[in-house]
Parts: C-alpha cells; structure tokens; sequence
C-alpha cells in the first residue's frame, strides 16, 4: 500500500460519516412530519367517531284514535306520550325540561314512520325518536356527571329521567345515518353533511368542464403551435403568476364579473365552479405543459416525416400521450379547489343552506364552509360534526388522489 | 366533449330559469346568524315554502348588499346586531330601496367570562375600562398610556393576577358593541371624560372605544368556540363573547358580575345587565309578494313560538323583549311599517 491510500481511507471513514448523518436526518424529518400527521389523523378521528351514532329514545304512542295520518297531531301526541311515561312530572316547568329530552324534529320523525308503515294508525306502538343533543353528549359520555349540577348543560332533573329510560331499555344508540344523508341544521343532532357534499361535487363539476378543456388548449397552443416571442413570454410570465394569486382574489372577481355585470344567481354552485375554475386554470396550463413537453420530440418529428399536419400530429399522437399527465394536473388542481372557501365567501356560498341543491343554479355551500360554520357554532354537539366533515372531506381528497394516481399508472408511457 | 358540455350549458340555464327566485335570500350579522337559521329552518319544515339560504357576512356587509337595490340579485332580509344607521337608509334610498321594515327581535348580552377553575369576578364597568383601554385618565385631568398589569392595580379588590382578556377582533359587531357598551359606559363615569363628550365628540370617542395593543388584550379572532377553550386551560384569563356561548358552556366558564349584576337570562332581558344590545332584522318591502313566503317568514320569526320567553330562540340565546315591545314590533311587522329614522 502506497502514502496515497491510507491517506484516502482515513477520509473515507468521515464521508461515510457524514452520508450516515445525512441519511438519518433526512429518516427524521420524514419520521417528523409523518408523526404529526398521524396525531392530526387520530384526534380528528377520536373526535369524529361520535358524529357516526345517535341517541335515540323509545315511546309508547297513543295512535288508536287515528285513522288518517291528517288525524294525528304529531307533537301533541309525542306531548302525551312522554307525560305518559314520566306520570311524576306535573309542574309547568318541568314538563318543558321533559319535551326537551325528544329533539324538536321528532314530530316529523313520527309522521314519516306513520307514512311508511300505516298499520300503525289505530294501534298503540313503541317508537324510537331521535334525543337531543344533550342526551346525545350524555350517552356518548361527553358530560361530566360529577360535576355540581350548576356547572353542566344536562341538569338532575333531566338526568334522572334519561338514567330512568336507561335503566328500562329505552335509550339506544344508533348507527347515524341522517349526516350522510341529510342537510345542514341549528340542531347538532340532525345536522348532516350531505347538502355540502353535494355542493361541492357540483361546484366541482362546473369547475372541471370549464377549466379543463380550456386548460389543455390554452397549453397545447402555448406549447405546440404559438412562435417563441415577447407575446409567449408575456403570456407564460403572467399564467405563472395567476398561479401565485391568493384565491381571495379570484372570489373579489367573481362577485364583480359573474355577479355583477352577468347577473348570475348568488350562492350558486354555477358561480362557485366559475371562479374555482379561474383559480385551478393556471395550475392546469402549467402542468399540462410540462406534460407535452414531456412527450419526446421524436414522435413528433416522426409524425411530421410521414406527411401529417401539425393539427393531425398534436391530437393523433402528442395529446394521447400527454393526457395522462395533464389529468394528473387537473385533478391535483380540483382537490385544492374542494378544500377552499376564501373565494367562496365573496359570491355568497358561505351560507346556511338546509335543502339539498338540485341544480347547478341553485344555492349551495361546500364541504370546508360547513366545517367553517359547524366550527363557529356555540352548542357542543357541533364539535363532533366539524371532525366527522374533516375526515369526509380528507376521505374525498383521499379518493381524489388515488383517482390520478390510478390514470397515470394505467395510460403513462415510458420512452 | 364539446356534447357534454353544451349539456352540461342547456342544463345549467334551464335549471336557472327553474330555480330563479324561489328561495328568500339573507344576509347579515353573525351575531344574528344562529337565530335567523334556526328560524328558517323551522321555516322551511313547518311550510311548504323552500328554506331560506342565510349567509353570515357581518351587519355592515349584510346592509351594502341589502342597499344594493330592488330586484332578484338582492337579498331580501338584513340581519343586524345595531340599528341601521342614516347613512345606510341614505344609501338604500339612493338605490330604489326606500321601504324598509325595521323588526327587532331580542337581546344580546356580552359576558366577560373565565374558567370556573377559578374565582368569578366582580368588576364595574369602570374597572374594566381602566384595564382595557388604551389611554386611561392620570388623576390630573389628562390621560396617560395604560399603566395597568395586574387587576389590583385597577381596583384592590381584584385578584392580583395579570390582565389577560381575550376578545374579538375590531371587524366584529360584538367588539363594537363591547367597546360602545362597557368601555364607554365606564369611561364616562368619569365626569371630565362625560363633559368632553360634549366640546370634542371625536376625541371623546377616540378615548373611549381604543382598547389597548400592549398585549393585555389579545384579539382571539371571530370563533367564540376558541375562546372558551382557551379559557378552560387558562384559569388566569378573561374572554369576551355573547351570552349564547354562556350558556351552552356553562359547565367550562362563568359569567363576571358587571356593575353587581350577573350575566343571567333575566337580569339581560330586564335591561338590568349593563352590557347587552338590541338585535335586529330589516325587510324589503318592495320583495315582499315578489319572493314567496317573505310575508310569512316573517310572521313565523315574530311569533309567541319563536322570539317569546319560551320560544325555540330563547333556547339558543337569544334573550326575549318585553311583552309591549314584542307586541308593538310584531304588529309593525305584519303591517310592514315602514322605517323611519327620526
């Protein structure tokens, strides 16, 4: 061995150092952001998983003198049957405390039931209503019983009449189906998520068919056809721009253009998608072109060699190539569309909407504006909800992303 | 392509066409919001009418867009947590929108709370402008920076922890109210600052309505829900948000005791709590009979059932007005009275 080697080694022993030190750092930072996540996962979920059930409470009702649903006045029968079922409770005040245990929709629970199974009328059956949302925290152990009755929602009273339905087995809890198919609410106990979603896909929708096409062929032109001069540069510095804008600003121009000079219904998912559409079509161009530019330039140098136009050699052999990249692009695009409200807020689909829309003209709201307004509101209940339309909307994202992953890996082609 | 979409076109302009005006359209004050959604909710299973859409856009913003104009692309209802001001009713004027209905329907009180891990406290209004504000009288007829750290040093009876309030931010309605309501009602306990009203109306309010920014009041942004969960983890700490939140929380925080009232449902609707304001909601007469169910919403929001003591609003806040005045505006409310400022 020579002077020169063990010199050499000597060094060895500290680049292999510092390439173990790099490595493990980098472990950590993956491990690090990794952690967090999951933290942020688990709460979510852990505070979420109570929007999933629902209190119910079960009712001997008095029906016999009815025919006709029209014959059944619905609260007052659920009035009686709950005096019925508590005889002990005769003060005013009292009675009150005790038709809150039923939330305020169980009268329309009772006239849907009777509706769908008329055998009911002339009958004395036991139904099960929806609770309020203070039973409901109750019996997803949420209220803190041994605190002095002053520093809690759920009073004695009322805990010793709902311990008393516990005790007979008329208080269950039930899988709660009415958040994925219902709307919004005041009540946390009805509130859903439905009416979002739907907003949302529809807004999505629009947002799609508008930016997507105009996407690509703003990007096909800028890419395969136009002449590098000052004009493209323009153009390209201010898409790239466009693309930095914040999203309020689009929301400011929508109100401006689309409200106000076109006359486009307010809070409509139309409206929403336009401006989504504005904001994700810079992000569209941008990788669309990076997805032609991708495509090698002997396939088109080919095409042009057999005696094909430039029109010809784009659609029939550079578009195919390049689409699977570019719906990467736009889909990636669409999931930052769904999760944003800023631009939302200025044409007015920040709202409290219950219905669920039944036209891209109708008014909407959105899946992270319901997690705004479920956040805001003062009743515990709505604690639940906020978490559960995260997870909903993380489980869209989710699919989302697994949707452009699923179309790259199935039409990419590599050279 | 190019199918779908001009499907997808058709499909949008003639579901436009089908859906035009058939749902009544509110906007307005955040503090309002809670109500008038539980309202139209209600609304919209008791009837046949479709569910109003409410939007949440603050009370200024909700009246701009009120005083917009007549027509489709209007709202139809404002809800406000303050009277509508004359420059307002100028502005709407000046747009086609000169009958306006004023309906008033409760009150609002503003609780200064903390953790109930802690002693409640007992503050008068002037000890909560001397630990807010950001001027404060220096005992020479003149005002000096606010000296204050601890609440001892504003009144010995206080607790000799730091001054630590959390409360809206200066675009909120409820700091507004906040600052017109306890921060001048203290300050013009002092009879110079009183008089000053009268020579220098811009000085005196300058006085009275600046909280400090040296920290001791922290802007804890719109969300109520934040506050009392910082209160709970902070016994040391005061926030400041409407009573609703009070109430649904009761088991976290407690009301101070302002002026020796405490913050309860009674002493708010009996006007004996200091800090508490009128909330309202303005019609625009011209939609009414253009829109379907204006008329009758509002018939359902100013009934015994809704806004009285034992209505369904009670139960989420809202604090009830007295039997004359409940009376009164119900009946300018089916009648569409119009507002006049005078």
């Amino acid at each position: 061995m020579t002077k020169l080697f063990t010199s050499a080694e000597a060094h060895l022993k500290a680049r292999h150092r510092s390439e173990w030190r790099f490595r493990w750092l980098g472990r950590l930072a993956i491990l690090f952001s990794l952690g967090f996540l999951a933290i942020m996962l688990v709460s979510i979920t852990l505070l979420g998983k109570g929007a999933l059930s629902r209190a119910e409470i079960a009712l001997t009702v008095d029906l016999t003198e009815a025919s006709t649903l029209e014959d059944v006045n619905a609260k007052k029968t659920l009035r009686n049957a709950l005096f019925a079922t508590f005889p002990e409770v005769t003060s005013r005040g009292e009675k009150r405390a005790l038709l809150k245990l039923l939330s305020p929709d169980s009268g329309y629970e009772l006239a849907r039931q009777i509706e769908a199974n008329p055998a009911l009328l002339g009958q004395s059956p036991t139904l099960w209503f929806t609770a309020s949302d203070d039973i409901d925290q109750y019996t997803k152990g949420a209220v803190d019983i041994t605190q002095p009755e002053n520093r809690r929602q759920l009073k004695d009273t009322t805990l010793g009449w709902v311990q008393a339905l516990e005790s007979r087995g008329a208080l269950r809890s039930v899988f709660n189906t009415a958040f994925f198919t219902s709307g919004d609410s005041r009540e946390p106990e009805l509130a859903g998520i439905f009416s979002a979603l739907v907003g949302s896909i529809l807004s999505l929708t629009v947002c799609f068919a508008l930016s997507f096409p105009l996407g690509i062929m703003a990007a096909l032109y800028l890419e395969e056809f136009s002449k590098k001069s000052r004009w493209s540069d323009f153009i390209e510095v201010n898409i790239n721009n466009l693309a930095a804008v914040p999203s309020i600003v689009f929301g400011l121009l929508g109100m401006a253009v689309f409200l106000n000079t076109f006359g486009l219904p307010r809070s409509s998912p139309l409206v929403g998608g336009m401006v989504l559409a504005l904001m994700t079509l810079p992000t569209i161009i941008i990788a669309s072109r990076a997805a032609l530019r991708s495509v090698p330039p002997s396939i088109r140098e080919a095409a042009l060699g057999m005696g094909a136009t430039g029109v010809q050699t784009t659609f029939h052999h550079v578009l195919p190539l390049a689409l699977p990249g570019m719906l990467t692009g736009a889909i990636v695009g669409m999931a930052r569309a769904l999760g944003e409200t800023a631009p939302l807020i200025m044409i007015g689909m920040v709202a409290f909407i219950v219905d669920v829309p039944n036209g891209f003209t109708d008014a909407a709201t959105s899946l992270p504006v319901q997690i705004f307004l479920w956040a805001d509101s003062p009743e515990r209940g709505f604690l639940e909800k906020t978490s559960a339309a995260i997870l909903v909307l993380l489980g869209l994202l989710i699919v989302m992303n697994l949707v452009a992953i699923v179309l790259r890996k199935k039409f990419e082609r590599r050279f | 392509m190019t199918k779908t979409l001009t499907a997808i076109a058709v499909l949008a302009l003639t579901t436009g066409a089908a859906a035009a005006q058939e749902r009544i359209a509110i906007v307005g004050s955040s503090t309002v919001f809670p109500f008038s959604t539980t309202v139209a909710e209600h609304f919209g299973k008791a009837t046949d009418f479709q569910t109003p859409v409410v939007e949440s856009t603050g009370s200024g913003g909700g009246l701009k867009l009120f005083c917009a104009g007549v027509g489709s692309d209007t709202p139809d209802i404002t809800n406000a947590s303050r009277r509508i001001k004359a420059s307002e009713v100028a502005l709407c004027a000046e747009n086609g929108v000169t009958e306006i209905t004023e309906v008033k329907i409760g009150y609002d009180g503003i609780v200064l709370a903390n953790s109930v891990e802690a002693q409640r406290f007992e503050l008068s209004l002037r000890d909560i402008f001397l630990a807010l504000a950001a001027n404060v009288p220096d005992g020479n007829g003149g005002t000096m920076p606010n000296p204050y750290t601890t609440w001892s040093e504003v009144n010995p009876d206080l607790p000799a922890i730091n001054i630590e309030v959390m409360g809206p931010p200066p675009t909120s309605g409820t700091r507004d109210a906040f600052a017109e309501l306890a921060m001048e009602g203290g300050c013009k306990t002092f009879d110079w600052i009183a008089d000053l009203k009268k020579k220098d109306k811009s000085a005196y309010k300058a006085l009275c309505h600046t909280v400090r920014e040296d920290g001791a009041y922290i802007e804890a942004g719109e969300n109520d829900n934040l506050i009392v969960q910082k209160l709970a983890t902070n016994p040391d700490a005061l926030g400041v948000f409407g009573y609703s939140f009070l109430e649904e929380n009761s088991d976290v925080v407690q009301g101070s005791i302002v002026n020796g009232v405490t913050p309860e449902f009674e002493a708010i609707a009996s006007g004996d709590y200091p800090v508490s304001r009128s909330l309202f909601f303005y019609v625009k007469n011209a939609h009414v009979g253009e829109v379907p169910g204006i008329a009758e919403f509002v018939a359902e929001f100013t009934s015994e059932d809704t806004w009285g003591e034992f209505g369904y609003l009670a139960e989420k806040g809202l604090i009830p007005m007295s039997e004359d005045e409940m009376a009164q505006f119900a009946e300018d409310a089916a009648n569409l009275t119009p507002l006049s400022l005078d």
